[in-house]
């Protein structure tokens, strides 16, 4: 080995996770308290400890299927992995981090469409009037989703429960928050 | 005496008996709720998983707000949107280049010296203290305190009591007359955010929860979240078709039951809005 070893600059994906949201994969031990408390890891194709370990390879192959998991949709953020850590791996950050990083490379795993489909019909109802306007969301998910007979039920119902708004609720300065979206948007 | 309010998306729809029992509870203890003006989404779930920068911007313009109007406390009572303000306010304070860059995108000030409270902190700060005098009904139940993920965690961004155990809403029971029960899905997750796009694991997480707390023995399962409320109680006919039973167990807002404790009826802490039938009152 030469001596400029230490100073090549990684490529890698954990090295990108380790720039962009200062968490290190090469901490994990492999403990597997992160996979036994996920409370969707039976559904993922990679529980989180497995997604640690592809990253701490650092081989291309493995950042490839990381990217085009069903896992990191399936994250729900719900924390308990980084509650459990004895090594402290934030691992909802780098998930955070590995979803953005999937949709800016365009590797989106086809399985999570749905998954997406929801945030994106979220934040566009965002951009339009500043709040979320639930029934536009449905709606637009829909639209989306293409899954026009989910949920038939449960909108009259909220209806008459007076849990629906008809009309969306618009905040004053949606001006404000179309300039926020076109200033954070990549 | 007057505190600011975020209230959130969610309490103006899906939630509104959240929201109505919020502001019965708070004028029957003489306090008056100013919401902060103009206010907007936080971003929840979707904003952070798609785009860090703007699910950082979304919670920092209300904070924003509510700085530029001196509101400088701040009950945020859904447990979601709570998680999104005190995280930001939390990576703000820690990286002071980031929140320079924020504050370009909002263009304006931001100081993040808001106090940000949970609903449990302001039950436990403004109500208790008054609580003894005002309650004529004995919440006389057998309860499950459930507090899911984002009241609690990140625990070391939320300082919460007891990770894996927490007691500050057990407690808060324990003072109205009820029994908090034991309960092993205390702090598990419901499913959040995946309600609509994926039903299917909604049902089965909020499907454990929920048979834990019969199993128990407990007449209700409080929550202080409008998110496990929605996937807990209006997903309740999915959950039961999931897993093949008839779970029955109401589902009831903190609020909602020292509402009833100090007199409220039924109706005024929003019951009569739940999908699963509230046999208490």
């Amino acid at each position: 080995m030469s001596h400029s070893d230490h100073h090549i600059e990684r490529n890698s994906l954990a090295a990108k996770v380790e720039k962009e949201v200062e968490v290190k994969a090469q901490k994990c031990y492999q403990c597997g308290k992160c996979s036994a408390g996920c409370p969707v890891a039976e559904d993922m194709d990679f529980p989180p400890s497995m997604v640690l370990r592809m990253l701490q390879t650092e081989l291309p192959a493995n950042d490839e299927k990381i990217l085009k998991s069903h896992s990191i949709w399936l994250c729900v953020t719900c924390e308990m992995c980084l509650s459990r850590c004895p090594m402290e791996i934030d691992i909802p950050s780098m998930m955070d981090f590995l979803r953005q990083k999937s949709r800016s490379e365009g590797k989106e795993n086809p399985k999570a469409k749905n998954i997406i489909a929801f945030h994106k019909s979220f934040l566009k109802s965002i951009k339009n009037t500043g709040r979320l306007y639930e029934l536009g969301l449905i709606l637009d998910y829909k639209r989306q989703s293409l899954n026009m007979t989910q949920d038939m039920a449960l909108g009259p119902k909220m209806l008459s429960r007076g849990k629906l708004h008809i009309f969306p609720e618009k905040i004053k300065d949606r001006a404000h928050i179309a300039k926020i979206f076109k200033k954070t948007s990549k | 005496m007057k505190i600011g309010i975020y209230p959130g998306c969610s309490l103006e729809g899906s939630a509104r008996d959240y929201n109505q029992s919020v502001f019965e509870l708070a004028k029957a203890f003489d306090i008056e709720p100013v919401q902060i003006p103009d206010w907007n989404c936080c971003g929840a779930t979707a904003a952070h998983n798609l785009n860090k920068e703007l699910s950082l911007a979304l919670p920092a313009r209300i904070l924003a707000l509510a700085e530029k109007h001196g509101l400088d406390e701040i009950l945020v009572p859904c447990a979601a949107c709570y998680s999104r303000l005190m995280v930001t306010q939390h990576e703000l304070q820690k990286h002071p280049e980031l929140k320079n860059r924020i504050c370009e995108v909002l263009e304006m000030d931001y100081k993040g010296n808001s106090k940000i409270i949970n609903v449990i902190e302001w039950i436990d700060k403004y109500i208790i203290p008054k609580l003894e005098e005002k309650v004529k009904k004995p919440f006389n139940y057998k309860v499950a305190n459930y507090y899911g993920c984002l009241l609690v965690r990140p625990n070391k961004v939320l300082n919460y009591d007891r990770v894996e155990d927490p007691q500050t809403m057990d407690i808060v029971m324990n003072k109205i007359g009820a029994t908090s029960i034991d309960f092993a899905y205390k702090t598990e997750c419901c499913g959040a955010g995946l309600s609509i796009s994926r039903t299917d694991i909604v049902s089965k997480l909020s499907g454990k929860i929920i048979e834990d707390a019969e199993h128990r023995g407990a007449d209700a399962i409080i929550v202080a979240c409008p998110m496990c409320h929605s996937n807990l109680d209006m997903r309740r006919a999915d959950i039961n078709k999931y897993w093949d039973k008839d779970f029955k167990i109401p589902v009831i807002f903190v609020t909602q039951a020292i509402g009833l404790a100090i007199g409220l009826t039924p109706e005024q802490v929003g019951f009569n809005r739940h999908f699963v039938d509230v046999k208490i009152s």
